[in-house]
């Protein structure tokens, strides 16, 4: 191969913490310096992103099944959840704010879903297809990671700005902090992926999960 | 370490997969804890959902979905989940999601209604439903059976909340000014409210629900009378002008108010659901009971104008009983058109005469057949019916019974039912035929012939005239014209100095002379009578009358 050595083909190891390249032909655990543990890649990392991808998906039932926000005007509250809330928008004529909250609290978490168990399942069949777009997307998930929090932070302002007793008031609901769980862990299971998996080359590494748990 | 280095030509993984599964139980637990916080909400909402009921209203005014409440003392208990019109486009039907708590509103006889705000001669209500929108308000009932289809009310109950208090039914004729929430006084103090009304099963009466609230539904005795104290009640007495109301809510939305009478001995509270008479004022209830009334129907061959239902039936001046109904009738026989009168009288009222008439004829008052025969033996002594005028400016009659020991006898059926009671014409109504006879009279006369004969003499006395014109006239102005002429030539005839009148006045000296003559003749005569005989003594005679010397 016409490359230059990758670093396990040297037993080079970056240590996470001080970024001393430690040898790892004795097998160490941390770092010489400065005692950091030592991984060659993210610790159980499909693992971790399969964990916290199902919570966020179990969270993501009840994130759009309960109310996220009760608006009572003149005594009169109404719950509403981020669905009913997309349809009033849109009932209204306002489809630019609508399709804003779709994208950002409906869609968006689906696409990374959808990512993710792309991302895990190919990396996990050894998959040698379309290895630099997948590694595209595995960052376009990354990006628009903290976009979700949209709603959760329009709700605490709103939730903070209107209180005006009886006139008007806006309370936050359960479902928002199970939206805001269902983006922690998304978060958390893309931070968890490693993107090197898929470069990860079947033939000079016969098991890169069991190589990374040290 | 050394074990690790072992591991290495052996199948790889075998202490990692040991790690692994350790560490990954422990990864595990944060997608498991989720499941199970899903599982516990759906189990918690599962729990907490209450029954699902329809409401079915009117109109869906008020009613929006997934944000008008359900509310039982002003506590939600539910919300509408859903407003949609029924099959029939007639109502409007409301689903509703109730709470757990709230399952005992699924009772058949609980009661929903809209809340909103209501302003009315009573009072105002649901005011605060003008901020918050309105809600449906409930009633928990009492039955064991459940139903999921309920009727909402128009109008909100105005007994809710199991308040202790007594409901009451009072039957009367006409509902009048009363309305549901209609205040109940018991001296003068509002201690319920009418609570429903209804038509008779025959619509041919009123039954009005109250509500006397507690404490105050223990001064409902079985004794006690209802009256009507709507409006304002004005009498004129001896003692002058007097205005009576019980409040000024009254006035307007009309009430009702009770009261037992002064001696009403073995007195107890009345129960629930009691049915009183409802009287139309104070002085009609408080009054001793009517008794059994008895139908009388009454037969007049005259015209009945001013005569009406509720007109007073008096018995020798006093009111017994009043008029029922009125119809005309046709009397095939007599072809005419004679007029029925229905009476209902209730002897009792006549106090003490009655008792005692009773005791003294050992009648008993139950006894139908009895009555007929004691009312059989007054016609034979001569009970009649008579329409008088009451007031004589209005026109109105009252029924009289009476007894007219000369009036006409009549065969009286005792069988015949309702009892009839021969009747006799009015005091107005004789005078009025004695009117007739005489106008009858003057109708008889030969007016006709008479003018015709006076038509005729004036035309002769018309011709009379015209002759007399024509021919008369002419010749008295003739004759009157010789009568001037004549005067005239008198008149010539007597003027001064015409020879006439010359010769006339001469002639009348003439005659002066001889008469002065004459009486010294006469005096002479009567001095010396006896010159008549001697002839005049010389010297007798004045010496210018004596006669020339005797020679």
């Amino acid at each position: 191969m016409n490359r230059p050595p990758t670093a396990s083909e040297l037993n080079l190891c970056l240590c996470h913490s001080c970024g001393q390249a430690c040898d790892t032909s004795a097998n160490p655990d941390e770092c010489e310096r400065c005692d950091a543990p030592l991984h060659r890649r993210k610790v159980h990392s499909l693992t971790r992103t399969w964990a916290y991808m199902l919570t966020a998906l179990a969270f993501y039932v009840p994130a759009n099944l309960l109310p996220v926000m009760n608006t009572s005007m003149l005594g009169s509250g109404a719950d509403s959840t981020i669905m009913s809330g997309v349809l009033e928008f849109w009932q209204h004529g306002a489809w630019d704010i609508a399709l804003i909250i779709f994208i950002a609290s409906i869609a968006v978490p689906g696409i990374k879903f959808v990512a993710l168990t792309l991302l895990l399942v190919t990396v996990q069949r050894n998959n040698q297809w379309a290895r630099k777009e997948r590694s595209k997307l595995f960052r376009f998930v990354e990006v628009i990671g903290y976009w979700s929090m949209l709603d959760v932070i329009v709700v605490a302002l709103v939730a903070a700005l209107v209180r005006f007793q009886a006139l008007g008031t806006i309370e936050p609901r359960l479902g928002i902090l199970f939206f805001g769980l269902v983006v922690v862990f998304t978060m958390l299971s893309a931070m968890s992926f490693d993107p090197r998996l898929i470069w990860e080359n079947p033939h000079n590494e016969e098991m890169p999960d069991g190589v990374a748990n040290h | 370490m050394a074990s690790q280095t072992t591991d290495k030509p052996l199948p790889p993984g075998q202490p990692a997969i040991k790690t692994r599964r350790f560490s990954v139980s422990l990864v595990w637990i944060v997608p498991i804890v989720a499941v199970l916080v899903g599982i516990s909400l759906v189990v918690h909402s599962i729990l907490q959902q209450g029954p699902s009921i329809t409401i079915t209203f009117k109109t869906g005014s008020g009613l929006t979905a997934n944000k008008t409440d359900v509310k039982y003392r002003n506590v939600v208990i539910g919300q509408v989940t859903d407003v949609e019109l029924s099959d029939d486009q007639k109502n409007v039907n409301a689903t509703i999601k109730l709470s757990k708590q709230a399952e005992s509103f699924t009772r058949e006889d609980s009661q929903f209604w809209v809340v909103r705000p209501r302003i009315g001669a009573g009072g105002v209500s649901g005011i605060d439903t003008l901020l918050s929108g309105d809600y449906i308000g409930a009633d928990i009932g009492q039955s064991d059976t459940r139903a999921n289809r309920f009727t909402g009310l128009e109008n909100p109950p105005p007994i809710t909340y199991g308040e202790p208090g007594k409901r009451f039914t009072l039957h009367t004729q006409d509902l009048g000014s009363l309305d549901i929430g209609s205040p109940v006084y018991y001296r003068k103090i509002p201690v319920g409210q009418v609570v429903a009304y209804a038509l008779d099963a025959d619509g041919k009466g009123v039954n009005i629900d109250v509500f006397v609230h507690a404490p105050n539904d223990a001064y409902v005795t079985e004794n006690t009378r209802f009256w009507n104290a709507s409006g304002i009640d004005v009498s004129v007495g001896a003692n002058g002008f007097a205005l009576k109301t019980e409040s000024l809510s009254s006035m307007l939305v009309g009430g009702i108010a009770f009261l037992a009478p002064p001696y009403s001995p073995d007195d107890k509270p009345a129960s629930e659901e009691h049915s009183y008479e409802l009287f139309a004022d104070q002085q009609t209830a408080l009054a001793p009971p009517n008794g059994k009334g008895q139908y009388l129907n009454l037969r007049f061959d005259q015209a009945l104008r001013g005569l009406t239902v509720g007109a007073p039936v008096e018995f020798l001046g006093i009111e017994f009983g009043k008029v029922v109904s009125i119809n005309l009738d046709f009397d095939e026989k007599k072809r005419s058109f004679p007029v029925n009168v229905g009476i209902v009288i209730y002897p009792q009222r006549l106090g003490e005469a009655n008792t005692k008439m009773l005791t003294v004829l050992k009648h008993d008052p139950n006894d139908e057949a009895g009555g007929v025969r004691l009312i059989g033996s007054f016609i034979e002594h001569g009970l009649r019916a008579q329409a008088r005028s009451g007031n004589l400016l209005t026109g109105q009659l009252y029924i009289a019974l009476d007894f007219f020991p000369k009036a006409d006898k009549v065969v009286f059926d005792p069988n015949a039912r309702p009892v009839s009671i021969p009747t006799i014409p009015g005091n107005l109504e004789q005078l009025q035929e004695k009117l007739e006879g005489i106008v009858n009279k003057i109708n008889q006369l030969p007016i006709e012939r008479i003018a015709g004969n006076l038509d005729g003499s004036l035309v002769e006395l018309r011709k009379g005239l015209g002759q007399f014109n024509a021919k008369t006239l002419p010749s008295v102005q003739n004759t009157l014209a010789d009568v001037s002429k004549t005067l005239q030539s008198a008149s010539s005839t007597l003027a001064e100095d015409s020879p006439q009148r010359e010769q006339l006045t001469q002639t009348l000296d003439e005659l002066s002379r001889m008469s002065r003559s004459l009486r010294e003749l006469s005096d002479y005569l009567a001095r010396h009578p006896e010159s008549l005989i001697r002839g005049r003594p010389d010297n007798a005679a004045p010496s210018d009358l004596q006669g020339p010397p005797r020679k």
